[in-house]
């Protein structure tokens, strides 16, 4: 084992600008494998030989082979990897690291970001349109916000890969992502019971609420129906899907409308 | 304009928004209050786009691309619906339903158009892999990208094609008040909305108190404002 050089920044920039393709071939059998080896082959040009030498040729066949995680997390691999190639270490001592590494990659990420982050972005750009921002608005604050983080996740997944190599593990042990998950969720829930009903009465728009045509158009009737239509779903959770049910209700709806 | 005119720069939309779903970026402007809004802004109003985008949205909360499940594919679908509303004059009855309808068919036959690309991006990927090179993987990259991008496009155009013409004529024919229409479909964004809410925060500590605690505020914002 060596000591690994330092990542040019040319190299680095690379690998970062790939990691966002890292899933453009994701599939059922190597999963994000030949992502993970797209987004690492930069920096196994600097192995002794180079570019087609047998280092290299090596550890691009190891890096393709299965592989998969949050996407979002994957530069902690990558970097982490990088680092192990160029430090020579020992290709079974890699690989143990690789199978090692994609539950823990997924299921932090998964929590952190698909459960937390991105539902707390959302309610919160429903909020904004509750209270009447412009489309731009609305646009660009669910960009924004969510994107601060999705790119800081990113970033720090990379350097932090990079700079402890196999030994990264204890860094998924970081507060936030031990605390992050129940923190987000619980402020998801804030927004969610603010932004969810002023979202309806802003879709219905003002002319359905001060007037409406008769008692089965109220807003509050509609929120009862929403209210109630949700604790049934979440009965029914895992058991089916109520966006699925939705087609059902509107394909019936269209066509008594038409047929009528 | 024709139909092929109207659709081009749509599906271009659309393919890029596919795009983003999983393959590159995964920046999230495939979700519908983004991409809904864009279709919108295309078409010629933003405004009614980021209003069915609002309604996806509440629809998408359900479906979160969780680690490899199978989960509707967004970012066309979006495009779709604001697409199709947009399009169609205020005030039109039945126009909320029907673009609501065909962007969530459009997700579902996008959720399983992905399955079958990743079905066809591991059968390259085997016959590829037999000489391993830098260019290979690169090539194989390249292609899922492609074929992702073709995959969201073409679903785009073809669902648009058939959903322009049908909506003008199931408009042509609708006799539902447009305030029912509007008052159904928001009332099944908020069903499914609320209880995705519930689904991913009620197992954390006092979040079940915070939601109540937000309904509460926001039934009071509603009183107020």
């Amino acid at each position: 084992m060596t000591a690994p050089p330092r990542l040019p920044l040319r190299t680095r920039a690379a690998i970062f600008l790939r990691l966002f393709a890292v899933q453009g071939a994701w599939n059922y059998e190597t999963m994000a494998g030949n992502g993970i080896a797209f987004a690492v082959e930069p920096a196994l040009r600097l192995l002794p030989g180079g570019k087609g030498g047998e280092a290299y040729r090596s550890a691009m066949a190891r890096q393709s082979g299965y592989f998969n995680s949050h996407p979002y997390l994957a530069g902690v691999a990558v970097g982490a990897i990088a680092r192990a190639e160029l430090s020579l270490e020992d290709p079974d001592r890699i690989d143990k690291f690789r199978a090692a590494c994609c539950g823990p990659l997924g299921s932090v990420g998964d929590r952190l970001v698909w459960a937390g982050w991105l539902p707390a972005c959302s309610l919160l750009a429903l909020a904004a349109f509750g209270f009447g921002a412009s489309p731009a608005g609305v646009a660009l604050l669910f960009l924004g916000s969510y994107n601060a983080g999705h790119l800081a996740l990113r970033l720090w997944g990379l350097r932090v890969g990079y700079r402890d190599g196999l030994r990264v593990a204890p860094a998924l042990g970081a507060p936030l992502f031990r605390q992050g998950p129940a923190h987000m969720a619980r402020a998801a829930a804030l927004i969610g019971g603010v932004a969810i009903p002023l979202a309806i009465r802003g879709v219905i728009g003002p002319e359905h609420i001060r007037t409406p045509l008769g008692p089965l158009l109220s807003l509050p009737i509609v929120l009862a129906g929403s209210v109630l239509g949700a604790a049934a779903l979440a009965r029914l959770h895992g058991r089916a899907e109520g966006w699925r049910l939705a087609v059902v209700a509107l394909a019936l709806f269209i066509l008594f409308s038409v047929v009528r | 304009m024709t139909l092929v005119a109207g659709v081009l720069p749509l599906a271009l939309l659309g393919a890029l928004l596919g795009l983003d779903v999983v393959s590159f970026p995964q920046a999230m402007i495939s979700r519908p209050l983004v991409a809904s809004t864009l279709a919108g802004a295309l078409v010629g109003d933003p405004a009614r786009g980021l209003l069915v985008g609002v309604v996806l949205e509440l629809f998408a909360l359900e479906m979160l691309p969780f680690g490899a499940s199978r989960y509707p594919e967004w970012g066309s679908a979006s495009v779709v619906g604001g697409a199709l509303y947009g399009a169609q004059p205020a005030g039109t009855g039945g126009a909320l339903a029907i673009s609501v309808f065909a962007a969530l068919v459009t997700a579902a036959v996008g959720g399983w158009s992905m399955v079958q690309h990743r079905r066809l991006i591991a059968r390259r990927a085997t016959a590829m892999h037999g000489e391993l090179t830098a260019d290979t993987v690169t090539a194989l990259q390249l292609w899922g990208l492609t074929s992702d991008f073709v995959r969201g496009g073409a679903l785009t155009a073809l669902v648009l094609a058939l959903f322009l013409p049908l909506t003008h004529e199931l408009l042509s024919v609708w006799t539902a008040d447009a305030a029912v229409s509007h008052a159904l479909v928001v009332a099944l964004a908020g069903a499914v909305g609320g209880a995705a809410v519930w689904n991913v925060t009620h197992t954390f500590k006092g979040a079940p108190w915070l939601l109540l605690a937000g309904l509460a505020l926001g039934a009071c914002l509603l009183v107020a404002t």
